[in-house]
């Protein structure tokens, strides 16, 4: 890395840490606030289920394909997922083609755990014949604008398209899918653990969450958690910690607590947009 | 126990916060500047480290500071189901992890322009293998001489339906009845009381969380007596 790039750093990550002292975000925002979320769905006619997320200036595009193929082994009676996600070179100038970088390969490997490990899915409703046929679900991201929080706008995005996605018509006999006909089938879902993830980042002893670019470059790692409420109370399904920094045991508490609130915001989010959608689809 | 779990006894007879029995060694790998096994029961890691030494290309070098690199691989026939040689998207995310796990001891401050090497191999796995890496390779890193601030110290904390149990293996993990399984492996310094890795799967309550934040903890201090202590014997 060059020198010039390294001092221009050190200027923001000052500038960052000064206006965080003042218990101030670059562009006024409290800590635990998110910038604007727009959420608009149907990116494209041809997936199964898409969606466009924007955090303010970030803005990730999510389709669902669907595939029948054979089961794994050890899980003969469901259906599979694989979550990818494209950093593309259209959407920042860091972005370079290629082999997936190992940050689009953790993006995409914490946003698929979120869904996951949260039961959402019902896997086994996607069995088709034992031990022979699966459903299976690819969901795939990719980056139109990189402005920061990339985990969390991506996992929005991944729980929107699943929500919305319609299974295409399939001909059993034939093992054949129609794509671009679509039936009223929806992805089999447990709406009870929808998964939301909450990136908390930390910069000195300060810990916020949705950084811009600029922010989110000067962090010294950050904690992700993504909850689901498949009862009376929260439940963590999976967490990752990236990055140099270290946590106590005490900020750890603090952002759970926080995860939780912030649970409770965009679940209400989500409810209000899928209302929309299907509104607006009358 | 206030609540009823499906989980009371462990099926290896441990008591919930008891580790598996722990073995360390130094110097496994003659020709690293130095290297560690780490078993923890059935899990078995070696790790070897290779520098500081010039960076090159050039190009990446830092001249403030050295930079840490690990590669994390498991054997082909380290587990049941023959996994494909080379590096896979598991792997890789686990390398970065464990990157970031022991990073901030190293004093890399004080090598610029370097890199070191890190090198974890899987021989024999039985759950906890990112931990039982990290547990080698910390004491790799004192073994080369590497300049640290402290040793790092790792265990997979997890819970089966309601019970939290430390050094979860294998049979646990795949643990179904209740609320399941959740595997939460942590990486803490024992002297300045940070956490340095953590990942969770499954599905936890905020106050047990709490609880196994708290058992890993414990465990992972003990751990850090057997690698002290380990390092201490070399000498």
């Amino acid at each position: 890395m060059g020198m010039e790039v390294k001092t221009v750093w050190k200027v923001t990550k000052k500038n960052v840490l000064e206006a965080m002292n003042k218990s101030e975000r670059l562009d006024g925002r409290q800590p635990f606030e998110h910038r604007n979320i727009e959420i608009s769905f149907g990116v494209s006619n041809k997936a199964e289920g898409s969606v466009k997320v924007k955090m303010g200036k970030t803005e990730i595009v999510c389709g669902i394909k669907m595939n029948t193929q054979e089961p794994y082994t050890d899980h003969e009676k469901e259906g599979t997922m694989t979550t990818s996600m494209e950093l593309l070179p259209l959407s920042s100038p860091n972005f370079e083609y290629g082999q997936p970088t190992i940050e689009a390969v953790e993006i995409a490997r914490v946003i698929d755990r979120g869904v996951r490990e949260s039961r959402f899915i019902d896997f086994e409703k996607l069995c088709i014949k034992e031990g022979e046929k699966v459903w299976g679900i690819n969901i795939d991201l990719a980056t139109i604008n990189d402005d920061g929080n990339l985990i969390d706008a991506g996992a929005l995005a991944a729980v929107l398209a699943l929500l919305t996605a319609r299974l295409p018509v399939y001909d059993e006999a034939k093992d054949k899918i129609s794509f671009g006909e679509f039936s009223d089938k929806k992805i089999p879902l447990n709406m009870e653990n929808m998964p939301i993830t909450s990136t908390f980042f930390k910069i000195g002893d300060k810990i916020f969450i949705d950084p811009t670019r600029e922010e989110e470059d000067t962090t010294d790692g950050r904690i992700t958690m993504e909850l689901s409420k498949p009862g009376k109370e929260e439940m963590i399904t999976a967490m990752q910690k990236g990055g140099e920094a270290t946590f106590s045991q005490e900020e750890i508490m603090t952002m759970a607590e926080e995860a939780t609130k912030i649970f409770k915001k965009l679940k209400t989010l989500i409810d209000e947009s899928l209302d929309k959608f299907e509104k607006g689809k009358k | 126990m206030s609540e009823k779990s499906l989980y009371t006894e462990r099926a290896d007879g441990r008591k919930l916060d008891e580790l598996r029995p722990l073995h360390a060694e130094i110097g496994v790998v003659p020709n690293a500047d130095g290297s560690a096994l780490f078993a923890q029961g059935d899990t078995i890691a070696i790790a070897s480290v290779y520098g500081p030494k010039t960076l090159n290309p050039k190009h990446q070098q830092n001249p403030e500071k050295g930079v840490l690199r690990v590669h994390y691989n498991m054997l082909s026939f380290s587990v049941g189901e023959r996994i494909r040689p080379g590096v896979s998207r598991r792997s890789q995310e686990i390398s970065k992890v464990t990157e970031w796990a022991l990073t901030p001891v190293v004093m890399l401050d004080e090598l610029p322009g370097t890199v070191i090497d890190v090198h974890i191999n899987i021989l024999q796995a039985n759950a906890g293998t990112r931990c039982a890496g990290i547990n080698a390779a910390a004491m790799a890193l004192a073994h080369a001489g590497v300049p640290m601030k402290e040793l790092v110290s790792a265990v997979a904390v997890g819970k089966m339906d309601k019970t939290i149990v430390a050094d979860v293996n294998k049979e646990e993990e795949d643990f179904e009845d209740g609320e399941g399984a959740t595997d939460m492996p942590m990486a803490y310094l024992s002297n300045s009381g940070k956490i340095t890795l953590l990942q969770l799967d499954g599905r936890i309550q905020l106050n047990k969380f709490k609880e196994a934040l708290e058992m890993g903890k414990q465990a992972c201090k003990k751990i850090s007596e057997v690698q002290i202590n380990a390092l201490k014997e070399f000498k």
